[in-house]
This record gives C-alpha cells, sequence and structure tokens, in this order.
C-alpha cells in the first residue's frame, strides 16, 4: 500500500471506528442505534432546510480549521482559535452595529475587522513565542480565557449592562434572502462563499508565494530555515498572525450570519476545539479541512435531531468526534495495522 | 469591614479555592515529569466531579458521613482509569500528546454530561446533601490571629492537599521511585539503558495525574458546587496546568502557585465584598491568573524549564 493511500485511509479508519464504538456505547446505554444514525442522518439531510443549517454549521468550522492547519503546516499549534474567534465575533458585531455604511464598505469593514481582531490575539502569541520562548500552546490557552472574560465584559459595557449587543445593521450582514429561501427559511448564509474563498487563500499562500513556502521551510526544520537565511522568529509571528485571522473570521461568520450580535458566553463555543480536529483530518491541507469541517459541521447539528427522534442525549456526538480524534492522533497504530494487513496479502 | 476581618474572610476561602488546584496540578507534576504532557488534566477534574456527585447522590443515605470519601476514593479510581486513555494514545500509540488531551478534555466532558442526561434525564444533577464540611480545630484555633485565619474554617480536604503536596515531594525528589520518574522525563534513552521500563513508569505517571486530577474534581464538586453540570468544571483543569508551570513542575511550588489562583478566584468571585477591591472592574480580576501565567512564562519571574523530553514519545533504538 503506498503512503499516499494510508494516508488517506487512516482519518477514514478512524472516522469508521468512531461511529462503531458510538454505536457500542449506545448499545450499552440501552439506546438503539440504529435509529440513532437514522436520526443523525435526517437531522443532517431530512429536507432542504436541515442542508441549509448543516451548511451554515459547516462555514464556521472551515474557517477553523484553516487556521488551526495553518499554523500546523509552519510548526506550531495554535490553541487559541477558540479565543481569537470570540474576539473576532465581537469585533464584527461591533462594526457591524456602531457604523452606518453602504454595504459594499460596511460587510467587508467588519469583516476585516474580526480577522484583525483574531489576527492581533494570535500575534501575541506568536510575539511571545518568537521574542520570550513562551511556548504557544499554553499561550494560546491562557489567551483563550482572557479572551472570554474580555469579551463577555466590553459586551456588558456595550450594551449597557445587557447580555447582547445591538443587532447589527443590515447593511454588514451576510444573510440572504435568496439563499434563505431556497432552503426553506433555514439560517444559511453568504459566509459559505467567504469561507471558501479563505481556502482558496491559504492554498495560495502556502504554495504559490515564496513568503509561504519559508513560512512552511520553518515548520519542516527551523535549524534548515534559519542556515538558508530565513528570519524564524518573524515567520513564526506572521505565521501566527495570519492563523488568527482566519480563526477571527471564524467570528465574524457567527456575528454577521447567524446570529446577528455577539452575546455574553457562559463558557468556550467549542468551533475552535472543534477545528483541531478538523485540521487533523484535513491532513493540514485547505481541501481537506472542507472535508473535515463538512463532517463535524454535520455531525454536530444532525445531533440536535437525535433527542427529538431517536430520544438519545446529543452529547453521543462529541462522544464520537472526542474519539475520532483519538484514533486520528494514534494514526500510528493505524499504519501499523494497515501495513501488516497488507504484507499479508503480498505474502498470499 | 476592618482589615482583619477581610483577612479572615479572604484567606480560608483562597485555600478553599486553591484545594482542588493543588490536588490538579501535583497530578500534572507527576505526569510531565514523566514526560508526559497532560493537557487532558480538565477532563479528567470533570469526570472526578461527575463521579463524585454521583457517588453522594446515590449512597448518601446508605453511607452517612463516610459518603464523601468513598466518593472521592470512587474519582480517584475512575480518573486514573480514564487517564488510561491518554496513556495508550500518547505512550503505546505515539500520539501527539496536545492533541489526546485535548480529546480528553472532549470526551470527558461528553461522557458526563451523557450519562448524566441519561441517569437523571435533565442537564444537571440535585444538589448534595453531604457536601464535604467545614470545621474548627480544637486549641490550634484559639491562637491569636493564625486560629482564626487558620485553623477556624479548615476543611479537611485541604488538609489532605498540603500532605499531599509534601508527599509528592517526597516522592519525586526522596525516592528511587522519583529518581527514575525524573530520569524518564528528562533523558528517556539514558534511563532505558539503565534498565528502566520507560513506559511502565509514564503509565504509572499518567495515572497518578488522572487519580489526583479526578480527585481535585470531586473535592471542587463537593465543596464549591455541590452538584453535577457541563459547566462545573469551567478551566479549573487550564488554572491547574498554569499552576504547574508557575511552580516550575515542583510539587511545592505548584502548592503556591495554586494557592495564589485560589487567592485570584476568590478575589474574582468575592471582590464586590471586599473593600478597595470592589471599585476594580471584575474582569481585570478573573484574567488575573491567566495574564500573571502568561508574564511567569515570559520570563519575569525567573526561567524555569519544562522536563526535557515533555511531549516527546520515546520510540526505543531511535536516536
Amino acid at each position: 500500500m503506498s503512503n499516499r493511500v494510508i494516508n488517506l485511509l487512516v482519518p477514514i479508519i478512524s472516522i469508521i471506528i468512531g461511529l462503531i464504538v458510538g454505536a457500542i456505547v449506545m448499545v450499552v446505554s440501552g439506546y438503539d442505534p440504529v435509529e440513532g444514525y437514522i436520526a443523525l442522518w435526517t437531522g443532517i439531510f431530512g429536507d432542504s432546510y436541515s442542508i441549509g443549517n448543516t451548511i451554515r454549521q459547516i462555514t464556521p468550522y472551515i474557517l477553523a480549521g484553516l487556521a488551526v492547519a495553518f499554523a500546523f503546516r509552519t510548526g506550531l499549534f495554535n490553541i487559541g482559535v477558540e479565543g481569537q474567534l470570540i474576539l473576532g465575533w465581537l469585533a464584527a458585531a461591533w462594526v457591524g452595529y456602531a457604523f452606518e455604511l453602504p454595504k459594499v464598505i460596511h460587510l467587508p469593514l467588519a469583516l476585516l475587522a474580526a480577522a484583525a481582531a483574531g489576527a492581533f490575539w494570535a500575534f501575541i502569541a506568536g510575539f511571545l513565542k518568537a521574542k520570550f520562548k513562551v511556548h504557544e500552546v499554553i499561550a494560546t490557552i491562557m489567551l483563550n480565557y482572557t479572551a472570554l472574560y474580555i469579551a463577555n465584559a466590553a459586551i456588558k459595557k456595550l450594551s449597557d449592562g445587557s447580555f447582547k449587543t445591538e443587532r447589527i445593521h443590515e447593511s454588514a450582514s451576510l444573510r440572504s434572502p435568496f439563499l434563505r429561501e431556497l432552503t426553506d427559511n433555514s439560517s444559511l448564509h453568504y459566509g459559505i462563499i467567504v469561507a471558501l474563498l479563505m481556502v482558496v487563500v491559504m492554498w495560495f499562500i502556502l504554495e504559490k508565494t515564496t513568503r509561504g513556502y519559508e513560512l512552511k521551510a520553518v515548520g519542516f526544520n527551523k535549524n534548515a530555515a534559519d542556515y538558508a537565511g530565513m528570519s524564524v522568529n518573524k515567520n513564526i509571528i506572521l505565521a501566527m498572525t495570519i492563523s488568527g485571522m482566519f480563526a477571527g473570521l471564524g467570528g465574524a461568520m457567527e456575528a454577521l450570519g447567524t446570529f446577528q450580535n455577539a452575546s455574553i458566553k457562559p463558557g468556550f463555543t467549542g468551533i475552535g476545539f472543534d477545528g483541531i480536529a478538523v485540521a487533523l483530518l484535513g491532513a493540514n491541507t485547505p481541501l481537506g479541512v472542507v472535508f473535515g469541517a463538512s463532517l463535524f459541521g454535520s455531525l454536530k447539528y444532525g445531533a440536535l435531531n437525535m433527542p427529538n427522534a431517536a430520544g438519545i442525549p446529543e452529547e453521543i456526538v462529541s462522544i464520537i468526534i472526542a474519539l475520532i480524534i483519538f484514533f486520528v492522533a494514534s494514526g500510528y497504530i493505524i499504519r501499523v495495522g494497515l501495513q501488516k494487513l497488507s504484507k499479508k496479502k503480498e505474502g498470499q | 469591614m476592618s482589615f482583619l476581618e477581610m483577612l479572615y474572610f479572604i484567606i480560608p476561602s483562597a485555600i478553599l479555592y486553591a484545594t482542588p488546584l493543588i490536588f490538579t496540578a501535583i497530578g500534572g507534576v507527576f505526569s510531565e515529569r514523566s514526560g508526559v504532557v497532560n493537557i487532558g488534566l480538565e477532563g479528567l477534574m470533570i469526570v472526578g466531579a461527575f463521579v463524585g456527585i454521583f457517588v453522594n447522590l446515590e449512597f448518601a443515605s446508605s453511607l452517612g458521613g463516610a459518603t464523601v470519601w468513598v466518593a472521592m476514593l470512587a474519582a480517584v479510581v475512575i480518573g486514573a482509569v480514564f487517564s488510561l486513555f491518554h496513556a495508550v494514545a500518547s505512550i503505546s500509540f505515539r500520539a501527539d500528546q496536545t492533541v489526546s488531551g485535548v480529546a480528553i478534555n472532549l470526551l470527558g466532558l461528553a461522557a458526563t454530561v451523557f450519562l448524566v442526561k441519561m441517569i437523571y434525564d435533565k442537564g444537571q444533577t440535585d444538589m448534595i446533601d453531604q457536601p464535604i464540611r467545614r470545621f474548627g480545630i480544637r486549641y490550634l484555633e484559639d491562637i491569636p490571629f493564625f486560629g482564626r485565619l487558620l485553623f477556624h474554617d479548615v476543611y479537611s480536604t485541604s488538609i489532605l492537599a498540603f500532605v499531599v503536596a509534601i508527599g509528592a515531594w517526597f516522592i519525586i525528589y526522596k525516592t528511587p521511585f522519583g529518581l527514575r520518574l525524573r530520569a524518564v522525563g528528562e533523558h528517556p534513552m539514558a534511563a532505558d539503558t539503565m534498565g528502566i521500563n520507560v513506559n511502565k513508569m509514564r503509565y504509572i505517571a499518567v495515572m497518578i495525574s488522572g487519580a489526583l486530577g479526578g480527585l481535585g474534581g470531586a473535592v471542587y464538586a463537593q465543596t464549591i458546587t455541590h452538584d453535577f453540570s457541563h459547566a462545573t468544571i469551567a478551566g479549573q483543569g487550564f488554572m491547574a496546568i498554569a499552576a504547574m508551570i508557575f511552580g516550575k513542575w515542583h510539587p511545592m511550588g505548584a502548592l503556591g502557585a495554586a494557592l495564589f489562583f485560589g487567592l485570584a478566584q476568590t478575589l474574582s468571585i468575592a471582590g464586590n465584598q471586599i473593600p478597595f477591591i470592589e471599585n476594580v472592574p471584575a474582569v481585570y480580576l478573573q484574567i488575573l491568573p491567566y495574564v500573571l501565567t502568561i508574564l511567569a512564562l515570559a520570563g519575569f519571574i525567573g526561567k524555569a524549564n519544562a522536563p526535557k523530553a515533555s511531549g516527546q514519545p520515546y520510540i526505543k533504538g531511535k536516536r
């Protein structure tokens, strides 16, 4: 079996094992897995309304996945997508309601603000890593909490003590009557186009620009990149900042598309953490992220149908997602298994 | 409120909030000293909190006063077992330890909320009738100033936390086991050459971190929240990681850092009742522990290095 095939098989096998273990958990807990998975399936693809909402759910996952994948490709681990996303959400909502501008300026400005907010928050972690050797995993975890509390305090302040900001103006909204009508009044919005555009942007940066080549080189081997005359520190900061930009845009999808405001959050959204899994499943490639995000967005949205249609707590899907992450991360053991299997076949 | 009254209010509360962090952070010390990064402490605390509350609710009527201890013991055992996920993935399957830890966090939360909904048919449990209660230590609480400050409103679990911290220091620095543990975390190949079973040591260390993380969660739930929901443990595990780093991967350092974070948490939760601090916007107090951790890591409080092999799977024969 070639390496390429194995690389493709590892995530697929992980997903299958995840679903099987999920079924076992349902059986052990006294639920009917067939009924459960049918409820999940109809929750995702049942009618055009569900499909519209599923695509809406996929949108921020694509951007969160891109953020994690971009950092991974440059040798960094950005667990801070969650915090960057929350600040991007807030920035987009604020620009969305505080200004009155024509749509051609307002919407891009709101998106830009979100990207800038996310980029800035990630820049801090990149700067700390480059200048003070602070490990980005710990720094971004701490920055996540800081972002959550700051955003909540800011929302309270901006809204004079309420729990959510004003609704954004129509001129900053990503909502689309056309897409709504097409999907039976779902909350599908134009964000998916922005997200797919960003997929192309990431591909372009990494594959078609000199800077992208440098960023990847630093990810492969810092010392070699340094020896070749590249500034490792500068590239670390830049890579983190671009990663944060994707994350911030993920927040903008929620602010300008789905919710039309920013509200106080009792805890994390989870989108940023799921972005890690999305990136892993997608092997950190832009196109792979689209597939990973599609899987996660579908599972997450479809799960909401499970309590009603099958009486199964929706958390079963979170269990399955966590298991899939485990198996993808433990790809080594699946590789070993596959290689043994293919050798046996050759021997026959 | 006079300054003295303020101290009498803040210090016992700080120790209360610090106690779960002490257990969990010291669990983290064991794991990282053996070379396994454990971002999953949050998930382990969640599992411990759930087990603690579950056992407490189910057996309070038959066990009476012993309930809380049985609940904590159960959390220790289940925490150790649950941490095996992380151990198997990161030690035997050579998974990225950070990713595996993230998965532990997701799985811990999802599995426990799933169980709560399955068992109780609602999103959160009832309140427990038998929480861990505070008491005054006779004679010691009569000492002027310090008696009221440290021995008037104590929880037995807080005393246990100090014992565990000192015990961990003794084990890690004064016993052959501790020497092996540190060797495995600094230079696994050299340790292997000396006949130490690297993977076995790491399995034991991760299970200790699971046991202590579970204990930390059970203590938090039974002293502070008294019930279990998805929001019972909200960041305490990460704070414990911060305490571990702040404490420079040393049990006593972790103890000190946890006490400090306990103080920070007290200020952020009860800040509006405390003179001087009531005027500081809550958000500054809330982000204080995290910002301080970042500053500490950036070297403003002195450099500390993680165990050298931390985060790397040990592959026999690979140089």
